[in-house]
């Protein structure tokens, strides 16, 4: 069991308040991405449900339990540092155990874990190696197996891929997501890239400076996002705004139209703009637009769309994908 | 081609400061081997003749000289053990944060600065002094008679005034390690449910291994050869109770004038230190890769 809720938890370092205060919950078994920009506190909201850092006001509840002022080891929960945090004079083997070690548990029930572990991750050839002897995704690996021993009611990642190099990071947000599948624990899963958020995630959190802006699942926060932060933030590229006259005509004070949507002709359309640079991926083209007043776009279009530097070319928002937003940012 | 030029270049350039390091270590050596193999009293200079053996016979058969290896392993074993377990204690007191860190690091490094001698003399005539000491006054508040600590307890004085000295580098050392340290370790083994007790073992003394090798070996050199606190306070007695392996050579050197004697004594010094630091290498040198 592993339902995570947090009332009005807030934080503050000294006079900084970091986190306002958030609501959420958490059921048992969803795997929950807190998502946002580099300081918008989504490590501390993390740190806070640990244990790591105390909470400056609120409750925060594991099975419907308070563990507010519990010790982070009373907590049943386990952690996946960024730096992976493993302990480098210990072998693999001591590293998986020293959590059950510390648990006082059974040498027999111990070693069948840790075996049942490396089987699951992989790491059965490497337990007896030291961690400066493995690679960056055998790390990780070590760390998430120190994790799934203790069988946490849940799982915290504080950005886990990120000082892994981009062929690892989409192999491990497969295996991570595996996992998932296979223990249905509970994972709560920082990170600042929203395309981990999406490819990951039953329920995506964004945060900004402290504040919950949204939550749901991928696809409704990028086909209803709340405000203007949210559609920006999920979705890539990012969505496209537009202000003045375009933006009257659809009544709102601005307009979002995503790259995806747009309809490209080089003959006629609702926008006309000059080709910059068209990045020719195969499979899609992304053409960096320059409208005529002045509007910098990034549409995708079809992957052998014939448009190169300096071209004239007219976009056209397909119907009923154009997100509206008032003065204030929210969406209308 | 190029490289091997280079390499034999730079051959000859570190050639003239290791020659110079060379002879600076092996004249004074070759002298004290030659001196301790020569009757020579400085009562009677010109009356030197070749003696072969007979100086280290008359070393090594002294009473006195196993009293001060004795004393010499005790001192430095005494030392060690006093600097490394307050020294790691001080450096994880003082690695917090704590109001006037700056200043309070900088009144426990200072007792290094402090000159041998000083400092003993500091430590016998104001601190342990049987009458007018801190420590006389402390027991005399306590209604205990004062103890004479340099007559009582010699060789334990000594050890705790070069105690006081060299603790200030091992907590140096210690806090220097400590501070590097990873706080996300800490963090994961606090989640992983180890208590203080079992972080320090299992996290904070493995990391602090490499850097206690440092200080044990750095300081066990120095401590071989303590030689002022000794002069300046008991002189080595009361008899040899406070006598280590460098005194006993002063002793022979300076007050019996018998520079055979004391070269031969010397050559032993440096015969046993080399048997302390193989000793030392094997035990705890494969912590320095």
């Amino acid at each position: 069991m592993g339902s995570i809720t947090l009332r009005n938890v807030r934080k503050a370092f000294g006079d900084v308040e970091v986190i306002p205060g958030v609501d959420l919950d958490i059921q048992d078994g969803e795997f929950v991405v807190f998502v946002g920009p580099s300081g918008c506190g989504k490590s501390t909201l993390l740190r806070l449900i640990a244990g790591l850092e105390d909470v400056s006001g609120g409750q925060i509840m594991i099975d419907g339990q308070d563990v507010t002022e519990h010790a982070p080891a009373r907590r049943g929960l386990a952690m996946v540092f960024q730096s992976y945090a493993l302990y480098p004079h210990m072998s693999v083997r001591k590293n998986i155990t020293f959590p059950l070690k510390m648990a006082r548990m059974d040498q027999d029930e111990q070693t069948r874990r840790v075996e049942h572990a490396a089987k699951i991750l992989n790491l059965t050839d490497y337990l007896d190696r030291k961690p400066g002897q493995l690679s960056g995704g055998q790390r990780q690996r070590v760390a998430i197996g120190r994790a799934i021993v203790r069988e946490p009611s849940a799982f915290l990642f504080d950005e886990p891929l990120s000082n892994l190099d981009a062929a690892l990071r989409v192999g491990m947000r497969v295996e991570i997501s595996e996992l998932h599948k296979k223990l249905a624990t509970t994972m709560i899963y920082v990170t600042h890239d929203q395309v981990e958020a999406m490819t990951m995630a039953d329920k995506i959190v964004v945060l900004r400076a402290g504040r919950v802006e949204q939550v749901g699942s991928p696809l409704e926060l990028y086909r209803s996002p709340a405000n203007r932060f949210v559609a920006g933030f999920i979705g890539s590229p990012n969505m496209n705004f537009l202000e003045g006259q375009a933006a009257a005509d659809h009544g709102a004070h601005a307009i979002g139209v995503r790259p995806e949507h747009f309809r490209m002709s080089l003959t006629e359309g609702s926008f006309a703009g000059t080709v910059g640079v068209a990045e020719h991926l195969g499979s899609d083209t992304f053409l960096h637009v320059d409208l005529d007043d002045g509007t910098h776009i990034v549409a995708r279009a079809e992957g052998e769309f014939a448009a190169r530097h300096g071209d004239r070319v007219w976009l056209t928002p397909e119907e009923g994908r154009v997100y509206r937003f008032d003065a204030e940012g929210l969406a209308i | 081609m190029a490289t091997r030029q280079t390499q034999s270049l730079a051959r000859l350039m570190r050639a003239p400061a290791i020659i110079l390091l060379l002879i600076w270590m092996l004249v004074p050596l070759g002298m004290t081997l030659y001196y301790s193999f020569l009757n020579y009293n400085l009562l009677n200079p010109t009356g030197t003749s070749w003696a072969g053996w007979f100086n280290y016979r008359y070393f090594y058969t002294d009473p006195a000289f196993f009293e001060a290896v004795g004393n010499t392993l005790v001192l430095v074993l005494g030392v060690l053990t006093i600097t490394v377990v307050l020294g790691t204690a001080i450096a994880m007191l003082i690695d917090k944060p704590i109001f006037g860190q700056g200043i309070v690091r900088i009144l426990i490094i200072s007792p290094f600065f402090v000159m041998p001698p000083v400092a003993a003399l500091i430590w016998k005539n104001m601190i342990m002094h049987p009458s007018y000491g801190v420590f006389a006054d402390l027991a005399k508040f306590f209604g205990q008679a004062p103890i004479d600590w340099f007559a009582q307890y010699p060789l334990t004085s000594i050890i705790i005034i070069v105690a006081w000295q060299w603790l200030p580098f091992a907590t140096l050392i210690l806090l220097t390690a400590l501070q590097s340290l990873d706080g996300e370790q800490m963090e994961a083994a606090e989640m992983d449910g180890a208590g203080a007790v079992s972080r320090f073992i299992h996290l904070t003394l493995p990391h602090l291994a490499r850097a206690m090798t440092v200080v044990i070996l750095i300081q066990t050199i120095f401590l071989l050869g303590i030689y002022a606190e000794i002069l300046v306070t008991t002189n080595g007695g009361p008899g040899n109770a406070s006598t280590n392996l460098t005194y006993l050579i002063y002793r022979a050197a300076r007050l019996n004038f018998d520079i055979g004697g004391a070269a031969a004594g010397g050559i032993i010094a440096v015969i046993l230190a080399n048997f302390v630091a193989i000793f030392l290498m094997r035990a705890v040198g494969r912590n320095l890769d």
